[in-house]
């Protein structure tokens, strides 16, 4: 498995188009997930003005969040596209930051 | 050899083709790099909730806070992350004129970003807030200014490259040391969506009463 990842990259550690589906997106490919970011956005600022109760408006908040975080990752750092192993190193530093997050509050009995 | 690795697309690493990865080594270090500011971010982001709605004086987040202002400028910052994958794009087409307008527009948008700032932290310490006001003073400077401040290292890359590319000393397929400049620039706007969502758009209890916009 790994010696045919080996073989799916070029030197610079891009995926080949054999290897793992398309190559980067095209311009308007960009341009439509910059217009649905944007309008994550514009819902994330709604959201925040509707005066719903927080246990509705945090969830809401942190999905959207995590969405435009995605996209932004998948497609314009395009992990989506690359090796796999750029995913992984990258995946091991968010899971430090979360494992942090998350022994630091629990531990201090603080949740948002 | 480093002329082999200039006609393969600037990467230096391209020059030894067959690492025990066989991943390009500088992109391979890149994404620890950042691996790595996920956990810088990760820590100043769980201190700033640790603190939250703690300060026992004001100004309270929902004293100074100005959402409008601060959703343009998160707007801002996610139309420089398009217009840098829009520049690594012309760069992949070889349209060096192009691929140099995308930079200095993300550079410029970038600088809008941090000017924008400057504004707000300059009316936040007009409001009375300084670093050690409070500790919603201390969290939020610490936080915002960390990311403030890579997001002008970033400028100052994407400027580089710009001036780079005008006196030809980029090589005829720019786009690797664009992709690298690229992914640290689409990380400092994924740290903004994170630190907009927690520290402005989610709403703060505090002793004042108000809280959130």
């Amino acid at each position: 498995m790994a010696l045919e990842q080996r073989d799916a990259v070029d030197p610079a550690g891009h995926a080949t188009a054999e290897s793992h589906g398309p190559a980067h997106p095209s311009p308007k490919e960009y341009v439509r997930i910059g217009l649905i970011l944007a309008v994550l956005t514009g819902l994330e600022v709604a959201a925040s003005y509707a005066g719903v109760s927080g246990s509705i408006l945090i969830p809401t908040l942190f999905i959207l969040a995590v969405v435009k975080f995605a996209m932004v990752v998948l497609w314009f750092m395009h992990l989506k596209f690359d090796d796999r192993r750029f995913a992984r190193f990258f995946v091991l530093g968010l899971s430090g930051a979360a494992v942090l997050y998350l022994v630091v509050l629990i531990s201090s009995k603080v949740f948002l | 050899m480093a002329d082999v690795a200039i006609e393969r697309g600037g990467d230096p690493d391209a020059a030894h083709a067959e690492t025990t990865t066989g991943l390009s080594n500088t992109k391979l270090a890149m994404w620890l790099f950042l691996a790595s500011e996920c956990m810088l971010f990760g820590a100043l982001i769980t201190t700033y909730v640790l603190y939250r709605g703690r300060s026992l004086v004001g100004p309270y987040p929902a004293d100074v806070f100005d959402i409008p202002y601060t959703s343009v400028s998160s707007f801002v910052l996610l139309a420089s992350s398009l217009t840098m994958v829009l520049a690594l794009s012309a760069a992949q087409q070889r349209e060096s004129g192009r691929m140099r307008l995308w930079l200095l527009t993300t550079a410029l948008l970038g600088m809008t970003f941090v000017g924008g700032q400057v504004y707000e932290f300059t009316a936040f310490a007009h409001e009375g807030l300084g670093l050690s006001t409070n500790l919603f003073g201390t969290t939020f400077y610490v936080l915002t200014g960390f990311h403030g401040v890579h997001v002008t290292v970033g400028v100052l890359m994407l400027l580089s490259l710009f001036g780079m590319s005008y006196a030809r000393r980029l090589p005829d397929d720019p786009s690797f040391p664009i992709e690298m400049v690229g992914l640290y620039w689409h990380f400092v706007d994924i740290v903004w969506i994170v630190i907009f969502t927690v520290v402005y758009l989610v709403p703060t209890p505090n002793p004042g009463g108000a809280g959130g916009p």
